[in-house]
């Protein structure tokens, strides 16, 4: 049945319109309004006028904040780094040297732990990583000294995030290597390349798209993780997600808390961007 | 295949840093301590015991369950309208449209939470078990579409065209030939929001003003190292039941897919 566009358009924007509406109203209207409040004067509780930057002016002067987005930056970029280094073997083991029937079941495996509840993940690191917890118990039963890491906050942050994230790693990886042709591959050997010069010149620069989108599958959650600073370090090294809701609920500082947000979405952005620029770089690359 | 040892070795021990902490939930779930510790202590199932017996946990899986049937059904009849309108229809604001709708996967959590958090205290909301449900169907949508993406593209659209010729109406059509055919995309799309909402801890937290919900009760009572045991018996027990949810939500999908005829491969994401 031939439908002319505009009936087409018609229907197809009648049918997406519950969804989009219930999207607009729930998404787009209140991070309209943080934008909106964040350059707003506020005291506790109340918002006013008149319009202000005093809240982004605050966020620069204060040596607090500062320090705590840009660790939160550099936390979210070490546990991107060792995320995406540790799972590409793994992916590419996936990839490379399982048999293709066989594919399936070991993504399935990997991507299992991520759908199990994330709250006692985390929570069996604070366990785990304790004083007197599971890791510490089992290095005095071998006769080691324990290692106390709960009382360096910002390495235990580091490790459960990683640990949280880490499926999100293999999967995009995973997908770019199984695009990458494998004649390529024996072209390479064929005309004398070693084996490890032909994954560097060739597999790794065509597998960079996945390793990029794993980057910011990993980077964007992990900065602003709320749970893991709370519960793990103990509340003694905030990150960003902690800092708005100190501001936002704890202060009722709408405005300030609002500036937080809008700043922590800026620099994601940001480092979105820098990512996919980086990203464009291979694709041009390997034309 | 080429063998390469080197690599499965690495990968199995990946995997075990991946599972190693969930391994511990069962062992310590049954160990006859109070701490949680090496060496073990003898086996016990007292923990489960005084899980089952505590009311407030009772109190918060129900409201849990409450939460995750609403959000999974509201997030799935969303996730048709989109993925139905974005695979089948050409219409002008498509692009953009969709990009909002698959948002909140790019956006951290704690953000979408805040939002609309501001939102609902300024217009004078009392917060709920509904704003949670409200909240957690904005993170589960994307997820939805997702899915149901899939299962519509894999649609033959000559079997629509046929019923229509045929004369059934469009509605007709869509209950009687494409609801059958997309119906494990649309399981597969339920249990996934489920299991999202169910383990959901952020929204929970910061829109539900303190009721009793099974993840922000757990949350708090890992603060007390009495309580941490029955916790492991719990998620034992949670854990169990992501696994099975998910397995059969996996199951579907790919009935879905070869029932529509087309080729199975990857997993969720």
């Amino acid at each position: 049945m031939a439908q002319t566009p505009r009936s087409e358009a018609r229907t197809g924007l009648k049918l997406i319109s519950p969804t989009a509406i219930y999207v607009i109203l729930l998404l787009a209207v209140p991070l309209a309004t943080v934008l909106v409040y964040s350059v707003m004067t506020g005291g506790r509780g109340i918002v006013s006028f008149p319009l202000t930057f005093e809240n982004y002016a605050e966020l620069w002067s204060k040596s607090v904040y500062g320090y705590i987005m840009l660790k939160s930056l550099l936390v979210a970029l070490v546990v991107t780094a060792a995320t995406v280094i540790l799972a590409y073997p793994v992916a590419y083991f996936v990839s490379f040297h399982v048999k293709p029937e066989r594919k399936s079941l070991w993504l399935f495996l990997i991507t299992i732990p991520f759908w199990t509840s994330y709250i006692i993940r985390v929570s069996l690191w604070f366990v785990i990583l304790g004083f007197g917890g599971v890791l510490d118990s089992t290095l005095a039963v071998v006769g080691l000294q324990p290692l106390n890491l709960a009382s360096y906050s910002i390495l235990s942050i580091i490790i459960v995030l990683a640990h949280a994230y880490a499926p999100f790693a293999v999967l995009p990886i995973f997908v770019s290597l199984e695009k990458v042709d494998r004649s390529l591959l024996e072209a390479g050997q064929d005309l004398g390349e070693s084996r490890w010069v032909t994954f560097l010149r060739v597999t790794l620069p065509l597998s960079m798209p996945g390793v990029i989108a794993a980057a910011l599958i990993v980077f964007i959650p992990t900065v602003g993780d709320y749970v893991t600073p709370e519960l793990v370090g103990d509340g003694k090294e905030p990150m960003i997600a902690n800092l708005i809701e100190t501001q936002l609920l704890k202060l009722q500082n709408f405005p300030q808390g609002s500036a937080f947000a809008v700043a922590s979405m800026l620099m994601v952005g940001i480092v979105s961007v820098a990512f996919v620029l980086w990203n464009r770089r291979f694709i041009g690359g390997s034309k | 295949m080429k063998k390469a040892p080197g690599l499965r070795s690495y990968t199995l021990f990946y995997l075990l840093f991946l599972y190693g902490p969930i391994l511990l939930l069962p062992i310590f779930a049954f160990n006859d301590s109070r701490v949680v510790a090496f060496p073990l202590q003898g086996f016990t199932t007292g923990w489960f015991a005084e899980m089952a017996a505590d009311q407030n946990l009772r109190n918060a899986a129900k409201n849990s369950l409450i939460i995750a049937l609403s959000v999974a059904t509201i997030s799935t009849v969303l996730g048709i309208f989109a993925a139905r309108a974005s695979v089948r229809y050409r219409f002008p604001g498509k692009g953009p449209l969709m990009s909002m709708i698959m948002l909140p996967l790019v956006l951290p959590e704690m953000i979408v939470a805040m939002a609309l958090l501001v939102v609902l205290l300024s217009i004078g909301i009392p917060l709920s078990l509904f704003t949670v449900i409200l909240g957690q169907t904005l993170i589960c949508t994307p997820f939805a579409v997702a899915i149901l993406t899939s299962a519509f593209q894999s649609l033959d659209r000559s079997l629509e065209e046929a019923a229509l010729d045929l004369g059934e109406t469009p509605w007709s059509t869509f209950r009687l030939i494409i609801l059958p055919l997309v119906m494990p995309g649309i399981l597969a799309s339920f249990l996934i929001c489920f299991t999202i909402s169910f383990d959901e801890f952020i929204i929970a937290n910061f829109l539900g003003s303190g009721q009793p919900i099974l993840s922000v009760y757990i949350f708090g009572q890992f603060r007390f190292p009495a309580k941490v045991p029955s916790m492991l018996a719990l998620g034992t027990l949670l854990v169990l039941l992501s696994i099975i949810l998910l397995g059969f939500a996996e199951y579907m999908r790919r009935r879905g897919i070869a029932k529509a005829g087309g080729k199975v491969s990857g997993g969720f994401l």
